[in-house]
């Protein structure tokens, strides 16, 4: 599954990992995140992430 | 204070700020606070940071002192804020340099800060190498360290890194390096810069010192933006408490958090920590009224237990409760124990509220106490098996 990486701060949103701390469960793809989610590491909207190369 | 040469021709121009007490305008800094940076003299003269504004002309003796009329080549800016960068637009316009470097999201800040037409500004990516005659300039992108555009320089020849934010400490002092203060009083301002600035990005920093780590820097000296610069072994534990800051592994040590109306809900207070006590855990007991928050979260930093206290208010809790909820939240410390204590007259919602706080902030919930106007000899006798219950909570968190 495609990973995107934050563009504020770098972190990487790997859909086989989900993100435990907004009770995100692994195997959950970027596109079917909620609107409301934000980067665990420094509080950057959906938009601030772009598809990792 | 006059410029100081830390290695040969490589100098501190920073300004001492004796009277700040208020850093960045949420922090206390209850021993003022310094604004390092540094001028390198070589074939290219590189001037690294500038102060806060104020103290522009401290900044513009201090390079005069060391430089007479010679030009400044190059600046690099490691970090937009202004009190860093506070003197960028005045000493572009003064000193017109050849180049100003600065890391990718440091450029995007240095326009939206500036609006800069025609500075000569050079983006340097983590890995790019500058040299400026004797000596080369390696830059390391320290993202979140704690804004997007955080960069450190690092000097080969001399071994020194120059780390902006990182291992900085507000305390304005005439000595210049970690070993030549005290050392309890240098660790405890090092730490209350971590809790209140840094905390919220632990886990950058683990990332940041294992990158360092891969990196084999050889380093005998670490120049921050605030405080004392660390040499010799001092650069090792100033990376060790940074190692230690970030993993965020709690004590045997508990704070409460409260405030309190007519004395009822601080009267709890004191039977949870004497419940606490009794089983052996260090209590800190911080009324809102009389402690500011950074200074609250100095103590929430490295303890095991957070338990919080207000009366319920117009079906809420005390605004100097919420003031101190946003402020901790906002800085996401983890590995922490919580539980609420509250009085209230008619409605009650205050442990409700406080409870939804703990949860938002991942804390594992002990359960809470609250009482209808004024605690009696049952309801104090239920607060302090509160704190014996919480102890064992600590107990049994200190031993995973």
């Amino acid at each position: 599954m495609q990973k995107y990486v934050c563009e504020i701060c770098g972190y990487v949103y790997d859909p086989e990992q989900g993100d435990s701390e907004s009770n995100i469960p692994a195997g959950t793809s970027f596109e079917d995140l909620p609107d409301d989610w934000a980067c665990p590491i420094c509080g950057a909207t959906k938009d601030a992430f772009v598809p990792e190369d | 204070m006059k410029p100081l040469a830390i290695k040969d021709d490589i100098y501190w121009i920073g300004s001492v700020d004796w009277n700040r007490r208020n850093f960045h305008g949420y922090s206390k800094s209850h021993m003022g606070t310094t604004y390092n940076n540094y001028l390198i003299v070589d074939e290219k003269v590189t001037l690294i940071d500038t102060v806060a504004e104020e103290f522009w002309g401290t900044l513009k003796c201090n390079i005069a002192n060391v430089l007479g009329d010679r030009k400044i080549d190059y600046f690099v800016i490691n970090h937009l804020e202004p009190d860093h960068a506070g003197c960028l637009a005045l000493a572009v316009e003064k000193y017109q340099p050849e180049k100003i470097y600065t890391s990718p999201m440091g450029q995007k800040a240095m326009m939206a800060h500036f609006h800069y037409k025609d500075w000569p500004v050079e983006v340097v990516p983590t890995g790019t190498n500058i040299n400026i005659g004797k000596r080369n300039l390696t830059f390391v992108e320290t993202r979140m360290l704690h804004w997007p555009d955080a960069m450190l320089t690092y000097c080969p020849e001399d071994k020194i890194a120059f780390t902006n934010d990182a291992f900085g400490q507000n305390w304005a002092t005439s000595e210049r390096f970690a070993d030549e203060v005290d050392r309890s009083k240098l660790e405890e301002l090092m730490r209350n810069y971590y809790a209140n600035i840094v905390l919220p990005y632990s886990p950058v920093v683990i990332k940041t010192l294992k990158a360092l780590e891969e990196m084999n820097l050889d380093i005998d000296t670490v120049c921050p933006d605030h405080g004392l610069m660390f040499r010799g072994e001092d650069c090792a534990w100033a990376f060790k408490k940074y190692q230690e800051y970030a993993e965020q592994k709690p004590k045997n040590k508990a704070v409460i958090v409260y405030d309190t109306m007519w004395h009822s809900t601080e009267k709890m207070a004191k039977a949870v920590a004497s419940g606490l006590a009794e089983e052996g855990v260090s209590v800190r007991l911080m009324c809102m009224k009389n402690n500011h928050h950074s200074d609250v979260m100095l103590e929430v930093f490295d303890s095991a237990a957070v338990i919080l206290g207000s009366p319920t208010h117009n079906n809420g809790i005390l605004p100097l409760m919420a003031d101190m909820l946003t402020y901790m939240k906002g800085l996401r410390p983890q590995n922490k124990i919580g539980s609420a204590i509250g009085s209230f007259g008619w409605s009650g919602e205050c442990v409700k509220v406080l409870t939804q706080w703990i949860e938002d902030m991942n804390m594992e919930l002990v359960e809470p106490v609250k009482v209808k106007h004024v605690p009696d000899h049952d309801t104090l006798s239920q607060c302090f098996d509160q704190g014996k219950a919480i102890a064992a909570a600590i107990k049994a968190k200190l031993a995973e």
